[in-house]
């Protein structure tokens, strides 16, 4: 199932954190996650990979971005 | 359809590092204090006595590279279209966080980039203060693993985001208007020292055009001394952590090549042997910092890209200095000052406080 994660206006490390929670809890296969900075959109991007996660898609959305993060 | 930035890649946040470490020992060599090439938290408190917001004679100087910080992430993020007016994140936190941020640096004598580059100039203090600044980011990363939150911050006006900035051109302005005359403390509103750290500077041109590269190039890379360390005690990420340890690296070989290099804990240049209160200081600083997320330097850089929280931090910091000089809680080389101690105590109570009551998941 998808995940949704709305991370807009958080600054670091909250997106990361938020992300590398949902994908801890083991849960979901794949996670939307919303930020609006480019250092955001890094952080979480990044955080993924070390999990063994694969980035699927990077949308922009609004004033930000939609990333798509998948369990590799 | 942006091109990818390279800065943000490993070789780029290792090659920014590298750079700051060559240009702070250089700046230096070129006037600026020992080991304090560059020293966010210092150079702001130098910016406060020359607005006379204390009087404390030997560290007044608006120093160019603080402005070249912001203006040069700004142009950064104009020209990457990364500008992003927002603020709104309980503001007033961050101005407290900010204050007393400044004041357990103060008692350091340093900001975490100041401490990386005494630790590269010989400094043995340094390594207490490097550890309390650890020990703070740890107990910030507790909050932060419990929960910890300061809210969500609101798209806003762009003239909003060009606060900082702005103030920053006004700084500059006052420093083109009343430049440095010799041997006078004062040219019209701004105060200048005649001796002690604030009479060392670099030329004005290239303390501004380093300035300038290095809020450039950190805002690309994101650097970061704070989330250096945080990152990797929270997610055992070592990206931030490698730019740092190259900052260090760098500056150690620059000072061994221009002759900085003095190992030691005695006579110390602007550093005091209190290893507790090195320690407490920087840990409390260490503490305020992980629970504004960013070190003094990525405040500034945050505030150049229009964030009006990280400005707020900034303005709390200036303030800080204020307090730290005016009610004697700023350390000299002579040790801690008088009420140094109890500002670290009470500032250290303040951040936990933050740290327990301000929690809302994702939220907020």
């Amino acid at each position: 199932m998808t995940t949704k994660i709305d991370a807009r206006g958080l600054s670091c490390p909250q997106p990361v954190l938020m992300t590398l929670d949902e994908i801890k809890a083991g849960k979901a296969i794949e996670i939307e996650v919303l930020v609006d900075t480019e250092t955001a959109k890094e952080n979480v991007s990044r955080a993924a990979a070390s999990q063994g996660w694969e980035v699927t898609n990077v949308a922009e959305e609004g004033d930000g971005y939609k990333i798509t993060i998948r369990k590799g | 359809m942006k091109l990818k930035n390279i800065f943000a890649s490993l070789g780029g946040i290792i090659g920014v590092g590298l750079l700051i470490g060559i240009l702070a020992p250089l700046l230096q060599k070129l006037g600026n204090p020992g080991n304090m090439g560059i020293c966010v938290a210092c150079f702001e408190r130098d910016i406060a006595g020359a607005l006379g917001l204390h009087r404390a004679g030997v560290v007044q100087y608006i120093r160019p590279e603080i402005i070249g910080f912001v203006l040069g992430s700004l142009i950064a993020a104009y020209l990457f279209k990364e500008f992003r007016p927002r603020l709104g994140s309980a503001p007033i936190v961050r101005f407290v966080l900010g204050a007393f941020a400044m004041i357990g640096a103060l008692v350091f004598l340093g900001c975490p980039w100041r401490a990386a580059l005494r630790l590269a100039g010989g400094d043995g203090n340094a390594i207490l203060g490097i550890l309390g600044l650890i020990f703070g980011i740890w107990i910030g990363t507790l909050f932060l693993k419990n929960g910890y939150n300061l809210g969500r911050a609101q798209t806003t006006h762009t003239a909003a985001g060009w606060m900082m900035p702005l103030m920053m051109l006004g700084l500059l302005a006052l420093l083109i208007i009343f430049p440095q005359i010799e041997g006078q403390g004062k040219n019209g509103v701004l105060f200048y020292s005649l001796k002690g750290p604030g009479a060392m500077h670099a030329p004005l041109l290239i303390s501004l055009g380093v300035g300038l590269a290095v809020g450039f190039l950190a805002q690309r890379s994101r650097f970061c001394t704070m989330g250096a360390i945080r990152d990797f005690v929270l997610f055992r990420q070592t990206h931030l952590l490698l730019g740092l340890i190259a900052l260090i690296a760098a500056a150690f070989v620059t000072n061994l090549i221009l002759g900085q290099f003095h190992p030691g804990f005695e006579g110390q240049p602007v550093a005091h042997t209190m290893h507790i209160w090195n320690f407490a200081g920087m840990g409390l600083a260490g503490l305020a910092f992980a629970l504004a997320g960013g070190c003094p330097g990525r405040q500034l850089f945050l505030s150049g890209e229009g964030d009006g929280d990280a400005a707020v931090f900034v303005l709390g910091m200036i303030v800080g200095a204020g307090f730290a000089h005016n009610f004697g809680l700023a350390s000299s080389p002579k040790g801690v000052g008088p009420y140094g101690i109890e500002a670290v105590i009470i500032g250290i109570i303040v951040c936990l406080l933050i740290g327990f009551t301000m929690r809302k998941r994702g939220t907020a």
